[in-house]
């Protein structure tokens, strides 16, 4: 009843197991060289407003993206570009949102982390991210309803999100309805400068699912190997009706809150530690003595995903903008005899 | 047969639950205990598993309603008293009425607001919040001050594809009763003029508008004749019939439950000012309660809130000029 995705126990698994490292590692990748090419765009100021990285979060997010299925929901964190490609999204989404082309999904009307496609099951993120989880329960909730069987919800914070008030009431709603909810919880010990003994004083984030009468994981979220683990095995055990699920993935952030933070705040020690290892070199190496991939395989990866974010980056900077003339930005009702005029 | 306000509004919620699979409610109380005012009475017995009770969480209660509605769903949510629904304002006004104008996709949600003043209610059962959610894009805010439109605006938000604030009136729960329920209405947004008048136009929705037909009895008496028009809708607000109000008489006076600062009847002298200065015969006024939270003793609540007495003392001001 319980799956693991990844813990081979035969000779025929470990074929599966290969390639299913390999899928997450090349959505990684490919986060990774977007997420660069996005700061680099900032830097030369093509990007208006911010620009958010999940450097040091790719294994954690691609393991959600490769655990998901189609009809699935997922409402994720700002640091979640390899989830999102993993799950559905297209780098091309990505770049038109960041920058700003009228034929992205949100055509400029909201820009950045705040994408998604709600009908493809990619919620689009309101900034009081605590606030995400509970639509995620209504999306489950509404589904139990009408009868539909066999999805699940993820919905993903970082240690800041799980001290406001709507996390605490979404987790409760989700485990009294018993809803396929997995909640992932990247610890990555700083909520933008604040760090984590000023934002909760339990041992571990972990042990709020005592409090929810939900199972909870911890996990080493640097560790490819154990995020597919433990976030497959947290999705499959919701997918089998076993009701709501925490994973808390212990990671540090390599990068700024935005790129317009140098991220001093972080203490050294922090960054020596296992917490700062960076998730890619730790699957490149691990893909490497395995065997599943040499020197120009890796780079071969490489360059693919140079090849795919540059196309997309392109394209999107030669889109046009919106323009505010050219269709009803200015209706926030679906119900136009319901409109007042803007005058 | 006699039917109440707050029956209407059950009766509306039994039809919606009758004629549309998508329709659930989910509220605290709202199941098998039928609600603390009774308005889901039985409703959890005649449909098993669509009439759902809620933990004390109106944040997620909303959240989960949103989440629903864009799966296909069309729910009502019950909040227990208006003043509770600020708990949910960031569900409200940030993730549901911004839904649409984001991502194309509208949401679909009801959200039943116990409002205004009761004797005893005191500050955090007594709220009148419709001036605060008209405030922000996305939403429509309802405010039905009849059996009637209780019961057909109710009907009408459900079927509204956009997030509906409803704001019911809880002085009018049980004494306002009708003799049965409509099979046509107005629809939303548009003003039904209460009483034929040619000195005066009040303006004035909610349970003001019985305060201020009371007025309008007085001041006959003493020989004016006052107009009183009832927003049935704050958002979106029919200005049109206002001003052609205010073109027959001359004069405005605006009446609201809520608090003065900015709100409806702001907003109704500032449409009324910029549209139709030369129809004014005198500076418009308006009258809202006090500028202090609600009182809890009868004594201070009425002398807080607007009443026939002092609606009739601020039209003759407007009339005497």
């Amino acid at each position: 009843m319980v799956q693991t995705v990844i813990e081979p126990t035969s000779a025929g698994d470990v074929s599966a197991t290969r390639d299913l490292y390999i899928k997450a590692y090349r959505f990684m990748l490919l986060a990774r060289v977007l997420d660069d090419k996005l700061a680099s765009l900032y830097r030369a100021g093509k990007i208006l407003g911010g620009v958010f990285l999940g450097r040091g979060q790719e294994a954690l997010s691609v393991s959600i993206g490769v655990g998901l299925r189609e009809r699935d929901i997922f409402a994720p964190l700002i640091r979640d570009m390899a989830g999102r490609l993993a799950f559905n999204e297209s780098v091309l989404d990505a770049a038109r949102t960041f920058l700003g082309s009228s034929l992205g999904p949100m055509r400029g009307r909201d820009g950045n982390i705040h994408r998604g496609r709600p009908k493809e099951g990619q919620l689009a993120m309101i900034s009081h991210l605590g606030a995400m989880i509970s639509v995620v329960n209504g999306g489950l909730f509404a589904r139990r309803m009408r009868g539909i069987k066999g999805t699940v919800g993820v919905a993903c914070c970082g240690d800041g999100s799980t001290s406001t008030g709507s996390f605490h009431e979404a987790m409760n709603q989700a485990a009294i309805e018993k809803l396929p909810l997995v909640m992932v919880v990247a610890d990555n010990q700083y909520a933008y400068s604040t760090p984590t003994e000023r934002q909760f004083a339990c041992r571990s984030l972990v042990d709020r699912a005592v409090g929810y009468g939900i199972p909870g994981y911890e996990v080493d979220g640097t560790n490819l190997t154990a995020c597919l683990n433990v976030v497959g095995e947290a999705i499959a055990r919701a997918r089998a009706g076993e009701g709501p699920q925490l994973v808390v993935a212990n990671l540090l952030r390599l990068c700024g809150h935005g790129e317009h933070d140098d991220a001093q705040y972080i203490e050294p020690k922090l960054k020596a530690s296992d917490l700062g290892r960076d998730c890619m070199k730790l699957a490149e190496a691990y893909l490497t003595q395995q065997s599943w991939a040499d020197a120009a395989t890796l780079s071969k990866w490489r360059a693919e995903a140079v090849q795919k974010v540059e196309e997309a980056t392109a394209a999107a900077q030669r889109e046009p903008g919106p323009d505010p003339f050219a269709e009803n930005y200015w209706a926030a009702l679906s119900t136009e005899n319901l409109l007042e005029g803007n005058e | 047969m006699s039917i109440t306000y707050l029956e209407a509004i059950r009766e509306a919620q039994a039809k919606a639950l009758r004629d549309d699979p998508r329709v659930f409610i989910y509220g605290q109380d709202v199941g098998a205990f039928g609600g603390a005012f009774k308005a889901t009475k039985g409703l959890a017995k005649e449909f098993p598993g669509r009439v759902l009770d809620a933990p004390i969480a109106e944040d997620a209660m909303a959240g989960l309603a949103i989440g629903a509605a864009l799966e296909g769903m069309r729910p009502i949510l019950e909040m227990q008293f208006a003043d509770f629904s600020t708990v949910a304002f960031n569900q409200i006004v940030n993730q549901a009425a911004t839904m649409f104008w984001r991502t194309n996709i509208s949401c679909p949600i009801t959200v039943r607001l116990p409002c205004g003043g009761t004797a005893g209610g005191g500050p955090f059962h007594s709220q009148t919040m419709e001036a605060i959610y008209a405030h922000y894009p996305g939403l429509v805010v309802l405010t039905p001050a009849t059996v009637e439109d209780a019961y057909s605006m109710l009907l009408e938000a459900v079927a509204i594809d956009d997030p509906v604030i409803f704001c019911e009136h809880k002085f009018l729960y049980y004494h306002l009763k009708a003799d049965s329920l409509p099979t046509e209405a107005l629809p939303v947004g548009k003003a039904r003029i209460a009483r034929v008048g040619r000195d005066l136009t009040l303006v004035t929705y909610s349970a003001m508008v019985h305060e201020s037909l009371a007025a309008a009895d007085e001041l006959l008496s003493e020989g004016w004749e006052v107009e009183v028009v009832d927003l049935r809708s704050v958002k979106p607000l029919d200005t049109d019939t206002v001003i052609a109000s205010v073109a027959r008489t001359g004069r405005l006076l605006c009446v609201g439950e809520a608090w003065p600062w900015g709100g409806v009847t702001a907003e109704v002298i500032t449409r009324v000012v910029c549209e139709g200065y030369d129809l004014l015969d005198a500076p418009p006024q308006r009258l809202n309660a006090k500028d202090t939270p609600v009182p809890y003793h009868p004594n201070l609540w009425s002398a807080h809130r607007p009443t026939a007495r002092s609606i009739a003392a601020a039209a003759r001001k407007v009339l005497q000029r």
